[in-house]
């Protein structure tokens, strides 16, 4: 359940943001991926899930084992926490929805609507889609934006286990999550050259 | 898959979910028409089957922009795209639950309308026979056309633009088979006719609205 990457280059509409990445993933490891606003790291983490394509490079990765977390949860509003998550459990395959549930401390609200919940909670629940793909390298995207520290906590016991496991997680985030076994890498390191390097408000003098 | 349908079901019966609207649209079509053309029955009878046949490709418009682009505001179609069921299996199960949810109203609906339209008797078995066969296309070829608007803001409009034309052969057809039934001629090649465009879109139009899908989603 190795993912790899060689020499990935990924463009956003059109443009590329980023040239030659290279890395390994390994089972029970976690890369986070850090770099400014703007660098591409949503771009790399879709064209990884398959959602746009590579401009060049290779991404070598088990068939369906890769799970993605969007910033957008994929939450309907209009069902109840239980709902959404049996929802994705049974596209998935199904899982112990009981358990995963307890995991991110959503049992107390499993049958409240979406529409009612908090973003924090909303957050909570899109975490917790992940534990139920039961696909081994995840894919993450900013995923403790609008958590508390009990909350990021929790996500981070997830993920541990989750490596534990034998799993394997790439995570785009500011915030240092304290994982044991995480390495990080620097995108700003890969910036492409089509990607503006001044800024429009160089040589203006105040 | 079973799964999704039964999801797309339960949205569209909560509330907001729009289960209904279609149908009450239709309803007021019919009722609303008698009003303006006036109450000549033989007038009714004549234009009925292409008011109802309208009547139901307008219905089924109304829901049309919210097939994919609900899923694709909260994010749950890039998540769908990237699960593992296919995205032409995903495309063919929504389609076929937009139709359950507006299609298969329509269908049961029609006989009543076609009383209120003056329909002759011997065309209501046409009617319905029609209807059945006819309207699972219009929610193939809407899929098609929702697929294609998805990524854009107030998609709308263009998609009625988009997709109105290529409900003609349905709707030339479909009126055709009504209109033989009533006058007591020969209806069957018209309805297969109808027959064949649903099938034919249900088995083509999926891997197209898969496709644009993947493009808008890039």
């Amino acid at each position: 359940m190795t993912l790899t990457i060689t020499n990935l280059t990924c463009a956003r509409g059109g443009l590329t943001v980023l040239a030659g990445i290279g890395f390994t993933l390994l089972p029970g490891h976690a890369l986070i991926l850090q770099g400014p606003n703007g660098i591409g790291k949503t771009t790399v983490l879709r064209t990884i899930a398959g959602l746009q394509r590579a401009q060049s490079g290779q991404i070598t990765a088990p068939a369906d084992s890769i799970a993605y977390a969007a910033h957008a949860d994929g939450i309907k509003p209009t069902l109840t926490v239980r709902e959404n998550l049996s929802f994705w459990a049974a596209i998935f395959g199904k899982r112990d929805l009981a358990m995963t549930l307890a995991a991110m401390n959503l049992t107390g609200i499993a049958d409240r609507p979406a529409a009612t919940l908090s973003a924090g909670q909303k957050r909570r629940l899109g975490l917790a889609r992940l534990a139920v793909t039961g696909r081994p390298i995840w894919l993450l995207d900013e995923p403790t934006v609008s958590l508390d520290a009990a909350s990021t906590a929790l996500f981070v016991a997830m993920i541990t286990r989750h490596l534990g496991q034998g799993g394997a997680a790439l995570i785009a985030s500011h915030i240092d999550l304290g994982l044991p076994q995480a390495a990080t890498l620097d995108l700003t390191a890969f910036a492409g050259h089509d990607r503006p390097q001044t800024s429009p408000f160089d040589g203006v003098t105040a | 898959m079973i799964a999704l349908l039964i999801r797309d079901l339960r949205l569209a019966t909560r509330s907001g979910g729009g289960f209904g609207l279609g149908l009450a649209f239709f309803l007021l079509m019919a009722v609303l028409v008698p009003l303006g053309v006036g109450p000549d029955p033989t007038t009714l009878a004549k234009i009925a089957p292409g008011i109802l046949w309208v009547g139901a490709l307008l219905s089924c418009l109304l829901s049309l922009d919210r097939l994919f682009a609900l899923d694709a505001e909260d994010g749950s179609l890039e998540l769908l795209a990237t699960a593992p069921i296919p995205l032409e299996g995903v495309v063919a199960v929504k389609s076929l639950a937009h139709w359950a949810v507006t299609g298969l109203p329509l269908t049961l609906a029609a006989p009543a309308l076609g009383l209120l339209l003056n329909l002759p008797t011997a065309g209501y078995p046409w009617l319905i026979a029609a209807f059945a066969l006819g309207t699972p296309a219009l929610s193939v070829i809407g899929a098609f056309g929702a697929a294609l608007t998805v990524g854009l803001k107030r998609g709308g409009l263009l998609l009625s633009l988009l997709v109105l034309p290529l409900y003609l052969p349905t709707l030339i057809f479909g009126a055709e088979v009504i209109r033989r039934g009533t006058q007591g001629l020969d209806a069957a090649t018209p309805l297969l006719f109808l027959a064949a465009i649903s099938l034919a879109s249900a088995a083509l139009l999926p891997f197209a609205s898969a496709a644009a899908i993947r493009v808008n989603l890039r």
